[in-house]
């Protein structure tokens, strides 16, 4: 994992050039009954999760506080349209979509690899804030540390197949099995392109409008390692917030209600831009 | 969120009191920028200078956002049927897309409420003082401005603030240009600038002449030639009309393809011309004339329909106007044509009536001043005009990065002077310079740029002046 680049792009001839096709997009919301003037927040699902993994407890939660919340399923994932060729880019594209549509400049919440989505859609939107659950930034770190406790669910993806995750990854042993089950058995699988992208891909660009970035995570987690989750945090000039004892699913574990509250108090807080160097 | 009409001044406890030079009161608006207009350029120079964190007062004389894109303005030149001409991806701001199932080239009622929704997701109304002009804006010392202003209209009392710094946002498309014809006073017909022309039904049933082969011109001709009785379309000279889709995609994609494979300009422009030529076919066939120069020379015209309507005898392809007389109107090939309207589509000139023409350069007054970048002022660090540009695709993108490097040099100016010195040198040194291959010098075309070539030089503007 490189530094972020700091060089603003301007020319994008290709983007504008070959635009990203449309799809149908599944967008879930939960809206507080009166308007408290929170900023909308906009969950972005890791890959193979959708905009469902958020619906069960974190939208309802976060709308039970006052803030407008929403849940995209990328393109391929959830109740989107599938796009079998999607890539990163798509992904991103999905995300800068769903928020310049929302009524206020939203923040964004991406968990898993879609907080490498995230990453790449706040350089082409200027979020209020931006939280990174759990996140694989990509890499090929990312790809040792799922070789290693994952090692037949993995080796699939690496020559294009699907990744499959297990629930003990997923979740704590305190979720019940069964929950544990219905959860895995809703999983899908990212498009081939943007898998190997995860690997291979560009670093995200710099993020416009230098928004304040928060990294969560478990030291638990199976998916990503503590020392991924404090080099992300370190990325964005921060250390990371851990919740021992969860799984990589935060929001669909037993304990969800922990670091939903944590993000949440963090955003009360009207945490300031971050400072330019 | 404020209604346009409810508003006060922004956080007053800023707001001290000082005298101008002939001793009237001063409220001294400390780092706040000025912004004047809440259109196109305006809005995204709000947001921009927002984000980096400084104070914003922009003024705006309608009541609404959008300047030239809110047909209730009575200074937007758009009429009923006006589309983009610049697709999405060109066309949009590139960190607020705009939906991405709406169609390629939108309707100008879609395009504002594109910016309402910018200003709304932003919160840039706040910013925004509506039904309020700027009348004056002057230098002050230490490179600070005092911008005087009232209501629309000239009523109420002027107030004079001094800023920081001021961005010039005013548009360039309202200001009709109308060309000076012999006997035009003793014509009898009706006579009007496209820019009164709103509906269609102003033509219907009518001989109308359209002069000017500018995209309004082309845009006219077509709604005349489904309108009015007769359609007369007269152009000084032959130009290309490009169709808005080639190969089934948009026509500027397919273009921006072969710029991001730096395809050289002539080479461009031979597979133009050759596209054209299998396609569209020869022009001189349908009795318009021969281009006398390449495409990428002129503003090009994007018009699927010119050619098509011409060919279906809808519009009669004329010269210039030579003279007008009382009934007719002579062209310069002789013949005397006998229309009841003429429309001039004859295009726009820049106006910045509430600023000494001096101070961008402009000496002669002719709304044709000496910029760096199209926007930057030499000698006059904190005074940029943003949009004030002719792209050969969308300008709102352009504008955007106007605003951004605008807002880091204001920045800069506090923590870096070294860097803020050198790009203000850079701004004297290349005062002036364009941004475009060899493209014609006019009044029409001195501040045409071709969208690669401008943003690049911009780019690197902003990377040399953040030293990166």
């Amino acid at each position: 994992m490189t530094e972020l680049s700091e060089r603003t792009r301007v020319l994008r001839n290709w983007e504008w050039a070959r635009p990203v096709r449309p799809v149908r997009r599944e967008v879930l919301s939960a809206t507080p009954e009166l308007e408290e003037g929170q900023p909308p927040l906009l969950f972005v699902p890791g890959f193979g999760h959708g905009a469902w993994a958020y619906a069960e407890h974190w939208l309802g939660h976060a709308a039970s506080r006052g803030f407008p919340a929403y849940a995209v399923s990328l393109r391929g994932h959830g109740g989107s349209a599938s796009a079998p060729e999607a890539d990163l880019r798509a992904y991103a594209h999905d995300v800068t979509q769903v928020a310049a549509s929302l009524p206020r400049q939203a923040v964004l919440v991406g968990h898993g690899a879609g907080a490498l989505v995230v990453a790449h859609a706040l350089a082409r939107y200027p979020a209020r804030a931006a939280v990174l659950v759990a996140p694989v930034l990509g890499g090929w770190a990312t790809l040792g540390a799922a070789l290693v406790h994952h090692p037949f669910g993995t080796l699939p993806a690496v020559f294009g197949g699907g990744l499959r995750l297990h629930r003990r990854q997923l979740f704590s042993r305190e979720l019940p099995d069964a929950d544990a089950r219905r959860y895995t058995a809703r999983l899908g699988r990212a498009a081939r392109r943007a898998q190997w992208q995860l690997l291979t891909g560009a670093d995200p660009e710099p993020a416009v409008g230098r928004p304040p970035v928060l990294v969560l995570g478990s030291p638990d987690d199976r998916v990503v390692p503590a020392s991924a989750l404090t080099r992300a945090a370190r990325r964005y000039g921060s250390a990371p917030l851990l919740f021992p004892g969860m799984g990589h699913d935060l929001m669909l574990d037993a304990r969800w209600r922990e670091p939903i509250d944590a993000i949440l108090d963090w955003l009360v807080k009207a945490p300031a831009r971050a400072d330019r160097p | 969120m404020s209604t346009p009409t409810e508003h006060g001044r922004p956080d007053p406890e800023t707001t001290t009191l000082a005298r101008s030079s002939d001793g009237r009161p001063v409220s001294d608006r400390g780092d706040t920028v000025c912004v004047i207009g809440a259109g196109a350029s305006g809005l995204t120079a709000v947001k921009n200078l927002a984000e980096h964190g400084f104070g914003v007062d922009c003024y705006e004389r309608e009541t609404g956002v959008g300047g030239a894109w809110n047909w209730r303005h009575d200074r937007s030149p758009v009429y009923a049927s006006t589309h983009l001409i610049s697709s999405r991806p060109f066309t949009q701001f590139p960190d607020f897309p705009m939906p991405d199932d709406w169609p390629d080239y939108p309707h100008h009622s879609r395009v504002l409420s594109y910016f309402e929704r910018y200003a709304d997701h932003f919160d840039l109304r706040r910013h925004i003082w509506f039904g309020t002009e700027v009348v004056r804006v002057e230098p002050v010392a230490g490179d600070r401005w005092d911008v005087s202003t009232r209501s629309t209209g000239g009523y109420g009392p002027e107030r004079t603030s001094r800023y920081a710094a001021v961005v010039i946002a005013n548009g360039h498309n309202w200001s009709p240009k109308l060309p000076r014809y012999d006997g035009l006073e003793e014509y009898r017909g009706e006579v009007m600038h496209a820019s009164s022309y709103k509906d269609p039904a102003q033509l219907r049933g009518k001989r109308v002449l359209v002069v000017g082969a500018g995209n309004t011109g082309c845009d006219l001709a077509v709604e005349a030639a489904q309108q009015a009785s007769r359609c007369w379309h007269s152009t000084r000279r032959g130009y290309w009309y490009a169709p808005k889709y080639v190969f089934g995609r948009p026509a500027d994609q397919v273009n921006d393809t072969l710029l991001a494979l730096r395809v050289p300009l002539r080479l461009r422009q031979w597979l133009y011309h050759r596209t054209l030529r299998l396609t569209v076919g020869d022009l001189t066939r349908f009795g318009l004339p021969e281009p006398d120069h390449r495409v990428y020379e002129t503003h090009p015209i994007a018009n699927s329909q010119l050619v098509y309507h011409v060919g279906h005898g809808d519009i009669t392809p004329v010269p210039d106007v030579a003279r007008f007389h009382a009934h007719a109107v002579e062209l310069t090939d002789g013949r005397q044509i006998d229309p009841d309207l003429v429309v001039f589509a004859t295009g726009y000139l820049p106006r910045f009536e509430f600023l000494d023409a001096k101070i961008l350069g402009d000496d002669a007054g002719v709304g044709r001043p000496r910029l760096w970048l199209n926007a930057f002022v030499p000698d006059h660090p904190t005074l940029a005009v943003t949009g004030l540009v002719q792209p050969d695709s969308g300008l709102f993108p352009l504008s955007h990065w106007q605003a951004v490097l605008f807002a880091r040099l204001l920045r800069l100016r506090a923590t870096r002077p070294d860097r803020a010195a050198a790009f203000a040198a850079r701004v004297s040194a290349g005062a002036g310079e364009r941004y475009s291959g060899r493209v014609e010098d006019s009044t029409r075309h001195w501040f045409e740029v071709g969208h690669v070539d401008y943003l690049r030089a911009l780019e690197r503007a902003l990377r040399d002046l953040e030293g990166k």
